[in-house]
């Protein structure tokens, strides 16, 4: 098989560790050769972060260059259309609506860009919005934004439900495990 | 059972299996991990050092009594341990003793991009450098073979994104050799005599391990269909694979120095074409220069800067991955400080005072970013104390009436109570400011001498900052409150116009710990606001301007009431 990719990315101290963590543990349980990249330090301070999960039968890089990512998941509106370019061509971007202003914006010095779920449909790119913080909340927990993105991830995967199940439960610890399986449905079952 | 393993994980895993039963280490990006991973495992003992280079000499010192041993650092760590690494080469081992150095290529947290594959050869100690999280795990427990065989330090090399990928690994068990301690002057005691002895011991050394090189496991030859050969170590060789797949030959060197000969020769003799692949400098490549090859390399591969797959497809086959772009520009979204950092409201006095900082290294080097805009250099671990000095007494006029120089206080532990020696008994009337945040920050909240916990968080020695000022001679010794910007201002004036040296500690424990309790978000009286944007000045994430008054982000916002201290309407209130 081919190698697959899937780029995580937000703000910094937004969790995506834990999705890229579940994604990581599913694809492994898989059989599928797994490689996960992340960032640590400065950058990790409120800034754009990336994750990088890569599967196939052998995977060698720990990273994905311009023009390779089949998704990107992305936690923060603005950070989707900031890496685009790592989108393969037919590529599907699921993210959430939310929108942080980044400093340039708060000081003035540069405008966040309007309509950008319009925009980028609009120049032919899947993309898969929704406001991921109110499905977090009907599931019980603010927290869960990255376990309604992959719940609606999975939408796109052709794994069983039973192999998330198993993955969340082996990653989620057990006080959480049920607002977890529920920002799951909630996810899996949101978008258009 | 096979699992997937971040990169700095598995080489603690390596520990854990090659009975590695002493750690001393300080926290740097991307090495922290190995030794917080490491520190899970109750058969070894762990501790943070307050620095590289104290880790290092007792890494050496449990090394002596018969255990083996360990020390992990972030590259520029390793500058700071240089002296006692580049003896330890003489000395050799008793048990084993392996040091994993993290090289970050890219500078992600860093502020060089220097290639670490320097020192070893410079201290004549070989380097392992693994590829993937199962090399790292493997390598590790191979370094302390080695170590322990050859009498010497071992040093794995890891990089960003050996260190912070997790890749599949299959752990094994753990078995612990001990040797006992035995007096041998000759061999440990450094001086010009036996030292003399030891020298031909380290390059006959050096000559011993070149052959193993040569047929090691670790340097391997994978044959592919076409008539290129590439050399390639790290993750530069993951990149290869991934571009040339198996149309390619690969010598995969797992041992960086010292570089085999004939195994390289008999390489570049099986090819027509001789590529060599690597991160930083022509390490590899300019060995086989001296060994009279011809090769492609650093004519068409960058010096600077990590590789990916693109980079160097697009350097040696010229083609580039179609890609796409919106039309609208997009933001810069660079780190800032957290909202209720406590650096910021010191930040803001400092600005407001126009005076010159000299920052150093951790989380605060962002007082540099605008809006704040106040630090005017940063150059290594402990540099703001020892350059404040020199710059005071090199000025012409009154520099010590408006520069101060800024230290956390981990980094202060490291390096800068050195530097605050220096100004005691030099007696330069400089003002030293010590952001105590209760922590070392940046590098994800270590332990640290003046916190009063170890590395597993149990209680510990506290080293107290005010005591040990006023034991160096410091008769201006003063804390304050940074989330109290009048105090700061007060105090920092006072300093700054005494006729003598002074140290201020901002004292305040940083705002993400677990620990400190927030306040509830600070709101706007609309009414009030006059749109001023004072608050905006200390460019704190929360706080915006939506339609013409001052917004804040209830998501972000903890209480700290800084903003509000801005205010000259009392517009923010606390809640």
């Amino acid at each position: 098989m081919e190698t697959k990719n899937v780029m995580i990315v937000g703000v910094g101290g937004q969790g995506s560790l834990l999705a890229s963590k579940l994604l990581g543990h599913l694809l492994l349980s898989c059989g599928y050769d797994v490689k996960v990249s992340e960032v640590h330090g400065m950058s990790q301070r409120g800034g754009s972060v990336v994750t990088y999960v890569r599967w196939g039968d052998k995977v060698y890089s720990p990273v994905i260059d311009k023009g390779e990512a089949d998704f990107i998941v992305s936690f923060e509106l603005l950070e989707a259309a900031r890496y685009i370019p790592y989108l393969k061509k037919g590529g599907v971007i699921v993210t959430n609506t939310q929108q942080i202003d980044p400093m340039p914006v708060i000081t003035g010095a540069a405008a966040y860009p309007e309509n950008l779920v319009e925009k980028i449909a609009a120049a032919g790119i899947a993309i898969d919005a929704m406001d991921c913080l109110t499905l977090a909340e009907q599931a019980g927990s603010l927290k869960a934004v990255n376990i309604v993105l992959l719940g609606r991830l999975s939408h796109y995967f052709d794994i069983p439900e039973e192999k998330w199940m198993a993955s969340l439960e082996a990653i989620v610890p057990a006080k959480f495990l049920d607002v977890n399986k529920k920002a799951f449905e909630i996810g899996k079952n949101a978008g258009k | 059972m096979k699992e997937l393993m971040l990169g700095n994980k598995a080489v603690a895993r390596g520990l854990y299996e090659a009975g590695c039963c002493f750690i001393s280490s300080y926290p740097g990006t991307p090495s922290t991990e190995i030794t917080e991973e490491a520190a899970k495992y109750n058969e070894i003992y762990c501790e943070w050092a307050p620095n590289e280079k104290v880790a290092m000499e007792a890494a050496f010192g449990a090394c002596l009594a018969g255990k083996r041993s360990f020390c992990g650092m972030k590259h520029v760590g390793l500058n700071v341990a240089a002296d006692p690494l580049y003896t330890m080469s003489y000395t050799g081992v008793n048990a084993g003793l392996v040091i994993a150095v993290a090289d970050d290529a890219g500078m992600h947290s860093s502020q060089n991009e220097q290639d670490s594959r320097h020192h070893a050869i410079a201290a004549k100690v070989p380097m392992l450098e693994p590829s993937d999280s199962a090399e790292a795990l493997a390598f590790t427990k191979l370094a302390y073979e080695l170590s322990e065989a050859y009498d010497t330090p071992v040093i794995i090399k890891m990089c960003t994104r050996v260190s912070h990928s997790q890749s599949v690994v299959e752990p094994g068990e753990r078995s612990a050799p001990v040797k006992a301690y035995e007096k041998n002057i000759a061999k440990y005691v450094m001086m010009p005599g036996n030292a003399k002895r030891r020298h031909p011991f380290v390059e006959e050394r050096t000559k011993k391990i070149v052959e193993y090189a040569e047929t090691a496991p670790i340097n391997r030859i994978e044959r592919g269909t076409g008539k290129v050969g590439v050399i390639t170590s790290s993750t530069a060789y993951q990149y290869t694979k991934e571009v040339f797949g198996d149309s390619v030959s690969v010598l995969k060197l797992g041992m960086v120095n010292p570089l085999p000969v004939k195994l390289i020769l008999d390489f570049a003799a099986s090819v027509e074409t001789l590529i060599v692949i690597e991160e930083l400098d022509p390490i590899i490549e300019n060995h086989c220069k001296a060994l009279g090859l011809t090769v492609t390399g650093k004519d068409k591969l960058p010096m600077i800067d990590e590789f990916s797959q693109s980079l160097i497809e697009k350097a040696l086959c010229g083609s580039e991955k179609e890609s796409l772009s919106l039309a609208d520009p997009i933001p810069v979204r660079p780190p800032v400080m957290c909202a209720g950092c406590p650096h910021r409201g010191l930040f803001y006095t400092l600005n407001k005072n126009k005076c010159t900082v000299l920052g150093d290294i951790g989380c605060y080097t962002l007082g540099a970013v605008a809006p704040l805009s106040a630090i005017e250099m940063t150059l290594c671990m402990g540099a703001s104390v020892s350059a404040v000095h020199g710059f005071n007494v090199a000025s012409d006029g009154d520099s010590e009436k408006h520069t101060v120089a800024v230290i956390g206080d981990s980094t202060f532990m490291h390096s800068g109570m050195t530097g605050l020696a220096n100004i005691a008994y030099n007696q330069s009337n400089s003002t030293v400011i010590i952001l105590d945040n209760s922590i070392t920050g940046m590098t994800g909240h270590q332990q640290n001498p003046t916190t009063g916990f170890n590395l597993r968080g149990d209680p510990a020695g506290k080293i107290d900052l005010e005591s040990l000022c006023r034991a160096m001679g410091f008769a201006r010794v003063r804390v304050v409150d940074p989330y109290n910007l009048k105090e700061c201002d007060t105090v920092l004036k006072e300093e700054l116009a005494a006729d003598a040296p002074s140290v201020i500690i901002s004292r305040r424990p940083c705002a993400l710990l677990k620990y400190v309790k927030h306040k509830p978000p600070v709101k706007v009286d609309n009414d009030k606001c006059r749109g001023c944007k004072s608050c905006m000045k200390i460019g704190c994430p929360a706080v915006s301007m939506k339609n013409g008054k001052a917004a804040i982000d209830k998501t972000l916002c903890v209480g700290c009431g800084v903003c509000g201290q801005m205010c000259a309407f009392g517009a923010i209130e606390e809640n």
